[in-house]
């Protein structure tokens, strides 16, 4: 079609009929670039929607709110009569703390709504008034006032756009009119959720912080990196340098290439098959979740350092050969040092993928609810990407917030490394 | 002495051998000034040393660890009458059980019962075993080091050539390291293979290949004879397929087109932004991936089936196929990038020479020369969706339906793998083999599909090098 215009120049009719097809070649052309420059705007779009969604869900986890109770420390409250520590430590600071709330309000009676009002603090607030008394002992047979966490429910009702005093889901006629009072007292506060941040993992949603996960991904980053660097780097150089050209290497290439593309949940099965139940290595280690994660990243850790092996031009290898530098010497003192930026670049990718990674570890028993935060590689632990899957599991809505939010701390890291290996690279190709 | 103290012992022995031999291949060469004479560096010497040092204890230390159990347990069942050792072997582990356990918490109970005794004598003789066993440990890797290290000084003269045998235990170091990857595949094949062949015993091949129900909670029960007809894999294999064409179907044109638009069309400044955007799509682990589809698509996809009088179960299938989609769309749009920017440029000029348009010209020229490296790409990112496990987990179903209607609730292959094998297990009921099993069909097709990419792209490279 293209080319029927050639025999008959001048032509009027077919002039007419050339620029008939040559708008609609143009209309054509401009279509399909317009496909093209839809298809990219909406992977933009895709990607602004995704992290507006999570960061827009992820505010209310941010902020949590507390309210002020007259906390009444009653001798036959607490059960104790005099303040030694022992009897500080046994006390019945639960019964303190409902006595003082009804106290509060004298009109809720009935038993039904007692227990509904009780309902609106969190269920840690008996540990801050203990705390308190420890601290301060002199408040004993006292009255004093006593900032503590909300509830969960109520706390989201707060944060919630509804008027207050009216019921929603699941705050309740009452408990929405106790909570109206209270704001109107000025009793409650909006304040910062430190202990998201320094809190590990509880089953109340007020309470479950990210800190347990932090160090256990830390931990296993940590196991990750001290296996894969130098296994990844030495097999590297092996292949680029000393390696002759025989079925054996040949084996190991294709091998490699394979092993970046097997999906990561076999490399959990081959975990729990081989490294828990052969060599009884603990479930739910760090050490098992690092050991898994670097023979995943492995791969990729070789296959980046080779390209950057492969970079470094032959004159440098020659020129240390020619002035009587061994082979080994040429490689340890003058290639590796220079592929160094590449490798790193790689390496940086490859733990921002094991950073990610949750399916090998949910194989390996990193998914139990851990409450403690670990502190070696052979403790119980879990890693953010399982705290958030776990997270996501829960049915409270509150948990909704915190995991946005320990998602929004999980894209933080991976930025960071992403950063950080970009600026390697353009380092690395000046 | 435990393991890591014995590790962290033979390191700092290495550390001083690593000194001393320096000091020994000066004095070898007869004082610092004659350093000269030697054959190689005093640091040479050192390195050599250290490595005499380390090698051989780790290796006993490993072989060491291998062994160790069962050694013992043999003296142990020694130790036994013959009233123990003539038991079933079920019972017989049951009863070393026990005696481990008093061993491990030394609690010996009081009693009269000479049954009850024997227990007690042999625990205590078990923890002095490894008492025992724990010392020894120590003191042959001890002798080990120092018996190794002392050969090697021995041999010392000017002219022995440490740097060359150094090397050469550097060179077999990195070929081992190089051997890990192959140790990986042969231990995940190990893996899988294994525990599948167990199942098959229990499940025949073809029941568990054709069979079209699954329900594997069935088979829990021990006086149960294989789990009949519970094993049929054809709903997961089905709901997969479904799941992963929804994502291709979504992310082959659009990461085509990006590919196409990014390399042919947009202006450097463009492609400085939308290249990061990539990164960053594909740089989003997939945990994220899977909230998104179980909190917000499904949701929405529920929400504008309703209005429009469609029943839509509220873990469609599309849900998690559209957001695996996003999740490939990168894969797809790097590697046919790759594809298209590696068509030689005369190709594309002469076209445009002859008249073409451009979109003519890659539909016309480009793509087809370029079709064996998109198709690599398409096969590359087949095989990510099909292995895909945190989107499915959290976005689709877990009940089995043998189903292509993308709006109702399918589960995959990963996600059986995950919901059996996560939680407490018994490692031989036929339910977590059968994990094992799905982990074997996943894997070999996987494998399938990334050898076949590999070829094809290979192939076509070497068409225009």
């Amino acid at each position: 079609m293209t080319n029927s215009n050639k025999q008959a120049p001048m032509s009027n009719p077919v002039t007419d009929k050339v620029a008939a097809s040559l708008r609609k070649r143009h209309r054509k052309e401009k279509g399909f670039r317009f496909v093209g420059l839809l298809a990219v705007s909406l992977g933009f779009l895709l990607v602004f929607v995704l992290i507006a969604d999570i960061t827009y869900k992820a505010v209310p986890a941010f902020h949590q709110h507390w309210v002020m109770l007259d906390i009444n420390y009653q001798e036959k409250w607490l059960s104790i009569e005099n303040t030694n520590q022992e009897n500080l430590q046994s006390a019945d600071y639960r019964k303190v703390l409902k006595r003082s709330l009804y106290e509060m309000f004298p009109e809720v009676t009935a038993r039904k709504d007692k227990r509904k009002l009780f309902k609106l603090i969190s269920s840690n607030a008996e540990f801050t008034i203990k705390d308190n008394l420890l601290i301060s002992p002199h408040y004993f047979s006292k009255k004093t006032s006593l900032w503590v966490r909300l509830d969960d429910d109520a706390d989201t009702y707060l944060k919630e756009d509804v008027t207050i005093g009216e019921a929603s889901a699941r705050v309740d006629q009452k408990q929405a009119s106790w909570l109206k009072r209270l704001v109107e007292e000025n009793r409650i506060e909006k304040r910062f959720n430190f202990s998201f941040f320094t809190d590990g993992d509880s089953r109340e949603p007020e309470l479950a912080g990210v800190r347990g996960a932090l160090a256990g991904t830390v931990l296993t980053m940590l196991v990750t990196l001290a296996l894969s660097f130098p296994l990844g780097v030495a097999a590297a150089l092996y292949l680029e340098e000393f390696a002759p050209r025989n079925r054996w290497t040949d084996i190991i290439e294709v091998n490699i290439n394979n092993l970046a593309a097997v999906p990561s949940i076999i490399f959990g099965l081959l975990g729990l098959a081989v490294i828990i139940n052969m060599f009884g290595l603990p479930r739910s280690a760090p050490l098992v979740g690092g050991i898994v994660l670097s023979l995943m990243t492995l791969p990729t850790i070789i296959i980046a350092s080779r390209a950057s092996i492969k970079a470094v031009p032959p004159s440098i290898r020659e020129a240390a050969m020619g002035i009587g530098a061994s082979k080994m010497q040429t490689t340890f003192s003058h290639v590796l040092p220079m592929a160094m930026p590449g490798i790193m670049t790689g390496t940086i990718i490859g733990l921002a993928q094991a950073l990610g990674e949750t399916a090998p570890l949910l194989m390996i028993g990193m998914v139990a609810f851990i409450v403690d935060v670990p502190t070696g590689i052979t403790d119980a632990a879990t890693v953010l990407p399982v705290q958030i899957f776990l997270w996501a599991d829960s049915p409270e809505r509150a948990f909704l917030a915190k995991t946005s939010a320990a998602i929004l701390v999980l894209l933080g890291f991976l930025l960071v490394m992403n950063i950080t290996a970009a600026m390697l690279r353009k380092k690395f190709e000046k | 002495m435990n393991s890591s103290t014995l590790i962290f012992v033979i390191l700092l022995l290495s550390l001083f051998s690593y000194w001393f031999a320096i000091q020994r291949a000066v004095k070898v060469a007869g004082g610092v000034t004659k350093v000269k004479n030697l054959t190689s560096l005093p640091a040479q010497f050192g390195l050599l040393t250290a490595f005499w040092c380390g090698i051989p204890s780790l290796i006993a230390l490993s072989l060491w660890g291998i062994f160790e159990s069962s050694v013992i347990d043999s003296f142990l069942l020694i130790s036994l009458p013959d009233s123990v050792n003539n038991l079933s072997s079920d019972q017989l582990s049951l009863y070393l059980n026990d005696i481990r356990v008093m061993a491990s918490e030394s609690s010996f109970v009081e009693s009269s019962d000479p049954a009850q005794q024997l227990k007690n004598e042999a625990a205590a003789y078990l923890s002095s075993l490894q008492t025992n066993a724990s010392w020894l440990k120590g003191a042959l890797i001890l002798l080990i080091s120092i018996a190794s290290v002392s050969y090697i000084l021995s041999r010392f003269t000017p002219d022995f050539q440490s740097r060359v045998k150094m090397e050469k235990i550097i060179g077999a170091i990195l070929w081992a390291c190089s051997g890990v990857a192959l140790l990986t595949t042969v231990g995940i094949i190990f893996s899988v293979f294994f525990e599948s062949i167990q199942f098959f015993s229990a499940v025949p091949p073809w029941e568990f290949l054709f069979g079209t129900e699954w329900s594997p909670q069935v088979a829990m029960r021990t006086d149960q004879v294989g789990g009949s007809g519970a094993f049929g894999a054809v709903p997961l294999f089905v709901g997969t397929l479904l799941i992963t064409a929804i994502a291709m179907i979504m992310a082959v044109p659009v990461g085509l087109m990006i590919a196409i638009y990014l390399s042919q069309y947009a202006s450097p400044k463009l492609r400085g932004i939308a290249k990061p955007m990539l990164e960053i799509l594909a740089g989003v682990p997939t945990v994220v991936y899977g909230f998104f589809a179980a909190l917000t698509v499904a949701p929405l996809i529920r929400d504008f089936g309703g209005w429009l009088g469609l029943s839509v179960a509220s873990e469609s299938a599309l849900a998690a196929g559209l957001v695996m989609g996003i999740m490939i769309i990168p894969f797809v749009s790097s590697l046919s990038d790759d594809a298209i920017s590696a068509v030689p440029s005369a190709l594309k000029e002469g076209s445009l020479g002859m008249g073409a348009t451009e979109s003519e010209t890659i539909k016309k020229v480009l793509l087809p020369a370029a079709i064996p490296g998109i198709v690599g790409a398409i096969l590359l990112a087949l095989s990510r969706a099909i292995g895909e496990t945190m989107i499915v987990v959290m976005a689709a179903g877990m009940a089995a339906n043998l189903t292509a209607n993308p709006l109702e609730s399918v589960t995959t292959v990963t996600v059986q793998i995950v919901t059996l094998l996560t939680g407490d297990q018994e490692f031989d009921s036929p339910k977590t083999l059968a994990a094992f099993a799905l982990g074997l069909m996943l894997f070999l097709t996987t494998l399938v599909l990334n050898i076949i990419a590999l070829k094809v792209v290979r192939k076509y490279r070497e068409q225009y090098d």
